[in-house]
């Protein structure tokens, strides 16, 4: 899946990739995809619970290997 | 079209009731996350909690030998915070901050501070610090003003989330 910004997790357990997700969220502009890499498993539930709280919408999740890449679209500021 | 999306954000209240290490943890870990997530969170730091928001260095002066004896077995401050089991005269807490070190999981100093950032509010309860001859000062500088029970359930019959730790 194709994305604008990165951000890499691998190595931080929750709520570590929550919590740098809604700041890096900050940065891209609106319809924007943010793709967020990391290998703490809580991240397949995380993500869609975190989309549906702040309104994003959450695209999906490609794994490979050891990563786990979400994705998230910016939906509004 | 604008989709109705409130702009009140929803409340979560935590009272922190308890000094431990681990369970200091589970609240900031809970605190950080529901303001990721867009929540209103106020944590209201009661009674063994106060150790949590405790400067770590300097003297405590209050008036009284109970409280003066108090406050030097329970001196607090996130240096001085135990795990609640398994403390073994210190070597469980040492060995639970080692294996949090090496999962990259936040000191509790970090997570204070990250959840100042946040936005999260952290309230030491006024009677707790007036039985235990607490003064404001005796407090770390990301804790609010003293505030009482009111102030909290105020917070909490508005919230979507309240929990006790």
């Amino acid at each position: 899946m194709q994305a604008d910004q990165t951000l890499d997790c691998m190595g931080l357990y929750c709520p570590m990739p929550i919590v740098k997700t809604a700041d890096k969220i900050k940065s891209l502009k609106t319809g924007e995809v943010l793709e967020v890499v990391a290998d703490d498993p809580g991240i397949r539930q995380d993500m869609p619970a975190w989309s549906k709280a702040t309104g994003h919408e959450f695209l999906g999740i490609e794994e490979a290997g050891k990563e786990i890449k979400v994705y998230v679209k910016k939906t509004h500021d | 079209m604008a989709d109705s999306v409130s702009e009140e954000k929803e409340k979560l209240t935590i009272v922190v009731f308890s000094g431990d290490l681990d369970r200091a943890l589970a609240a900031f870990m809970l605190a950080t996350t529901g303001a990721s997530m867009g929540m209103d969170v106020t944590m209201f730091f009661t009674f063994w909690g106060l150790n949590i928001l405790k400067k770590n260095e300097g003297g405590i002066k209050s008036q009284g030998l109970m409280r003066r004896m108090l406050n030097f077995v329970n001196r607090g401050g996130t240096k001085r915070l135990k795990m609640s089991k398994f403390n073994m005269f210190g070597l469980g807490t040492w060995m639970m901050k080692r294996l949090m070190k090496e999962i990259n999981m936040p000191s509790i100093d970090e997570f204070i501070s990250m959840a100042q950032q946040m936005g999260v509010k952290m309230v030491p309860c006024s009677t707790s610090c007036g039985m235990m001859g607490l003064p404001e000062d005796a407090f770390r500088e990301e804790a609010l003003s003293l505030t009482g029970a009111a102030f909290f359930l105020g917070e909490a019959r508005e919230s979507k989330v309240t929990l006790f730790i």
